[in-house]
């Protein structure tokens, strides 16, 4: 009985080869983002067509008795900068090494972001509107919906992140989590400025 | 290309402009309506403008290598269609007589701006590795101890990648005569001499020239 070793040969796909320009994760971050846009833009796109089709009531926007919360939402939207802002203090603070700094800054951003949301909920239930009111209504609920769902989803990976935070997961060298969390935020606080200056403002 | 997202601090930036974007059309459109229009389409065209003007005129980032070892002297080629030119071979050899020479030779591989996007590379680094294959047969026949890689699609990119990896004493980029080469229109050369702190070599080889050569010798 004989035995012999064959050589050794590689299992599975080729080894990835890609352009150092554009790495998977960014071409991955930027179909995310252009996904997103798409998203938003095909609401923007029914909300334009209702403006400018219906043209509100005697050329009024929005139709009479409709009234839009646009101090409330300015409110609102000067919470979600200020969560923009001390989402960027958690991540200058932990790439410096100020590890409560990145804590504080969480806590506050969840605490401003949950605010945002608490907000939108009560301005929903003050309105004197609903969503089959009119297309105005739908097209109204149907923007700030969207918008209210992203920032849900914000708000998950916020407590993911501080929880990861609290737990000592981060370093001045590794905090990827606090760096695409951050990004996330920003651009869901984007998508509000264009929402509430074209939802409330014009 | 640099994605505006690729950093959380980019995107808090992106935050601020956003705002300051809709500030002006939201102050315009108090005052007249289609002034507010036209503050937006005014808006919208210079930051369309300045996103393709930084492309064009990002300042070059300079790259200093770390030197080879003492005994070593170490040659980074760039070349892509024209790797295998017999000039480019005797330009190598005069280069690296009487050295210690260590070639290594970065073939990019060029691709469609579609197929990039996608990341479909495959065609092209197949097209580039037989390239460069042949090459390094020459380039080892003529007695060179020579190396090779596929590089980026962009030439640039390539070699700011390999000066990175491979830190070359100098640098031989080849392309066609004027006038045929792409690289040349693009100012790849002129490029390359402004962003890299290396002797930059331009070998122009003439495969036309080459090829009635070898009908002429046969």
């Amino acid at each position: 009985m004989s035995a012999h070793a064959e050589p050794h040969e590689p299992h599975g796909p080729p080894p990835i080869h890609y352009s150092s320009r554009v790495s998977p994760a960014v071409l991955g971050m930027f179909l995310f983002i252009g996904s997103e846009i798409m998203l938003f833009g095909s609401f923007f796109t029914v909300y334009f067509f209702d403006r400018v089709v219906n043209n509100g009531v005697n050329g009024q926007w929005p139709p009479p008795p409709y009234e839009r919360p646009v101090y409330v939402a300015l409110i609102n939207t000067l919470i979600l900068v200020t969560s923009s802002a001390t989402m960027h203090w958690a991540d200058t603070s932990i790439k410096k090494g100020n590890r409560a700094g990145m804590q504080a800054g969480l806590v506050l951003t969840l605490c401003l972001g949950l605010s945002f949301l608490l907000t939108q909920v009560i301005e929903y239930h003050r309105l004197d509107f609903n969503t089959s009111d009119t297309s105005f209504a739908a097209t109204f609920f149907g923007l700030t919906g969207l918008h209210g769902a992203h920032v849900f989803v914000g708000l998950t990976i916020l407590l993911v992140m501080t929880i990861r935070a609290f737990r000592g997961h981060f370093s001045p060298e590794h905090h990827h989590g606090i760096e695409i969390g951050g990004i996330y935020w920003h651009f869901v606080d984007v998508m509000w400025i264009v929402v509430y200056v074209t939802v409330y403002l014009l | 290309m640099k994605n505006p997202f690729r950093s959380e601090a980019d995107a808090f930036r992106f935050v601020w402009l956003t705002i300051g974007f809709f500030a002006l059309i939201v102050i315009g459109s108090l005052i007249d309506r289609w002034l507010g229009l036209a503050v937006f389409a005014v808006l919208a065209l210079v930051a369309l403008w300045w996103f393709f003007r930084r492309e064009e005129q990002e300042p070059p980032v300079k790259q200093v290598p770390a030197a080879s070892p003492p005994d070593e002297h170490r040659i980074l080629v760039v070349a892509n269609e024209t790797v295998g030119g017999p000039e480019l071979l005797s330009e190598i050899s005069e280069r690296s007589a009487g050295k210690n020479a260590r070639v290594l030779v970065v073939c990019p591989a060029l691709n469609s701006p579609l197929r990039h996007w996608v990341s479909d590379e495959d065609e092209a680094r197949t097209h580039a590795q037989s390239r460069l294959d042949e090459s390094l047969g020459s380039m080892r026949n003529a007695g060179l101890a020579a190396e090779g890689e596929i590089g980026d699609g962009d030439p640039i990119q390539a070699i700011e990648d390999a000066v990175r990896t491979f830190r070359p004493d100098e640098l031989v980029i080849s392309t066609h005569p004027a006038g045929r080469s792409h690289w040349l229109e693009r100012g790849v050369v002129d490029k390359a001499r402004e962003r890299f702190e290396l002797p930059v070599t331009h070998v122009v080889v003439d495969l036309d020239t080459a090829v009635n050569d070898d009908s002429d010798h046969p």
